[in-house]
């Protein structure tokens, strides 16, 4: 292909790297050092992920780590804009501001709908297996010359703005790629049977309701354990619905899957575990409790998977 | 035994902890139980954390949003929003779970995300609306409270719409799962039948933001004079 994931990553590495290299010398920052260390292996970890061995990595990943448990991640100072300057090139620009943002989307949608198995020459212009995120990448890229060309910044302005961004989230950044990998980790520890097992003893078995209300909730709770309810529903599903939903009592494989995902969703919802959707947003936000944006949802979560656990009751009766 | 990394995890979001050290620590002792030799499980850690290097994505839009924020994207987005009447936070909220719900239902599951939408968009037009309606000094509760539902919104329209598109990831992993255990499947009905708890989610995010709404309203006041000060549409 043209244009692999590869790229993608040196993109993002780069973004991480370049700004620890002024968060080195940001005399603003208490623990500049530490800080700049965090963010340039980070970087270092993106830019050259599929270069370094497992083991050299997995070290890169347990010094960030006690960076961050240890308090080593403060912020500096990044020359932000002041309210005046942004008013200001505000009414230079306009609604012209909006142009580079909501081509981030439609360019996304173009590169991941219209260059499916489009090839020049012998090869695929992008990655075909990761095509959506190689998309979105590229649509960032493109979407960055636009505004800086709109805003006749220098390029250095996109690498401290990206800083600025960048140190607000702080270790969220790292906290999905972690707990990813503890799902690995659970996963090979065979975390999953232990709690399928659990959730199967604990139900009678002989009551259609309580197996659907076993299965959803165990999809919802496995889904809060390990953030992702692609990683429930094979355990829950194998455990639970195989053999006494379908085996027993005959339940249609298409509705079981569909609601039980959803079931498993309510989860997702629910969870810091799912950082990528609930805790990332949060420091995005600058919200003061992280957990903000899982307290709004989880009315909403309890409230649909007991409309998940009511509808797939009833169209199995 | 194995169960002891989830008890770690839990105990430590319940006391606080840094979530990254909690999460290695429950990492390593569930690694340890399991009689791994440590060597293989920091093995383990740097292969998964390669593997999952596209959990980073949202990096990439960094670049051009801080850079369109430092020119006042946020503030043109508050602005452009001030001047429609029937603008509420709920309400605008509302109009972007739609369009993300509806999005995702086609297969555009990338309309919409919390760095590119949200934060540069969504949340500053939401805040716009109800400073436009109840006063630039908002409360910071309600402030919060306002940017955690467009994030929300965020989620809930992604994750209830994705599933009723048939070429989307968890509908090919539930179908390649029944093929493996001989289970007959088909991605349309799987689809089809996502479409009830798609309809129920909206609506009862919906209600939500009506009442979310309306506490604003409670708190702040039904039509605030400094509206009426200020705004020259009146």
């Amino acid at each position: 292909m043209w244009i692999s994931m590869e790229w993608i990553y040196v993109f993002l590495g780069l973004i991480a790297l370049g700004g620890s290299l002024y968060t080195f010398v940001d005399r603003k920052n208490p623990r500049r050092f530490t800080s700049g260390l965090f963010f340039a292996l980070y970087g270092i970890s993106l830019l050259f992920g599929s270069i370094i061995p497992p083991f050299a990595m997995g070290l890169i990943v347990i010094v960030m780590v006690l960076i961050a448990g240890m308090g080593g991640l403060k912020l500096g100072s990044y020359g932000e804009a002041t309210a005046e300057e942004r008013q200001q090139n505000r009414q230079r620009l306009g609604n012209w501001l909006f142009v580079p943002a909501l081509l981030i989307p439609l360019l996304t949608i173009v590169g991941s709908l219209g260059f499916k198995e489009v090839k020049i020459g012998e090869l695929f212009v992008l990655d075909q297996k990761n095509i959506t995120l190689v998309s979105l990448g590229l649509a960032t890229l493109i979407a960055l010359l636009i505004g800086m060309a709109l805003t006749k910044s220098s390029p250095l302005t996109p690498v401290k703005e990206s800083r600025r961004l960048l140190e607000a989230i702080s270790w969220a950044a790292v906290l999905p790629q972690m707990l990813a990998t503890l799902g690995t980790i659970f996963t090979s520890a065979g975390v999953g049977t232990v709690v399928s097992d659990l959730v199967a003893q604990i139900i009678p078995t002989h009551s259609l309701f309580w197996v659907v209300f076993a299965y959803c909730i165990g999809m919802a709770l496995f889904t809060m354990i390990m953030g992702n309810a692609f990683a429930a529903f094979p355990v829950m599903t194998a455990g639970i619905a195989i053999p006494l939903l379908i085996g027993q009592f005959g339940v249609d494989a298409n509705h079981l899957a569909a609601i039980g995902m959803f079931a498993g969703y309510c989860g997702t919802l629910m969870t810091p575990m799912a950082a990528n959707f609930n805790i990332v947003p949060a420091a995005l936000l600058d919200l003061k409790d992280k957990n903000h944006v899982i307290r709004v949802q989880f009315p909403t979560a309890l409230i649909l998977l007991a409309f998940n656990i009511l509808l797939l009751y009833f169209i199995s009766l | 035994m194995v169960l002891i990394g989830v008890v770690i995890v839990i105990i430590g979001f319940i006391v606080r902890l840094n979530p990254l050290l909690v999460v290695t620590v429950a990492g390593l002792a569930t690694g340890l139980l399991a009689k791994q030799p440590l060597y293989e499980i920091i093995e383990q850690f740097g292969s998964a954390f390669t593997t999952n290097r596209y959990m980073a994505i949202f990096i990439a839009t960094l670049p051009v949003i801080g850079l369109l924020e430092r020119y006042g994207l946020r503030e043109q987005a508050e602005a452009l929003v001030s001047k429609i009447k029937a603008a509420t936070a709920g309400r605008i909220i509302n109009v972007y779970l739609f369009i993300r719900e509806i999005a995702a239902v086609c297969g555009m599951t990338s309309l919409g995300g919390h760095a590119q939408m949200v934060r540069p968009l969504v949340a500053p037009m939401a805040e716009g609306a109800a400073e436009a309606k109840y006063g630039k000094d908002l409360p910071a509760d309600l402030r919060q409270n306002i940017r955690a539902h467009s994030a929300a919104a965020d989620n809930i329209g992604l994750f209830f719409g994705e599933d009723v598109f048939i070429a989307i990831g968890a509908i090919l992993l539930m179908k390649g799962f029944f093929d493996q255990n001989n289970i007959p499947a088909d991605p349309l009905q799987m689809a089809m039948w996502a479409i009830p708890t798609a309809i129920a989610a909206f609506v009862v995010q919906s209600i939500r933001l009506i009442l979310l709404d309306r506490k604003l309203d409670r708190r702040l006041g039904q039509s605030n004079s400094k509206h009426t000060a200020t705004g020259k549409e009146e």
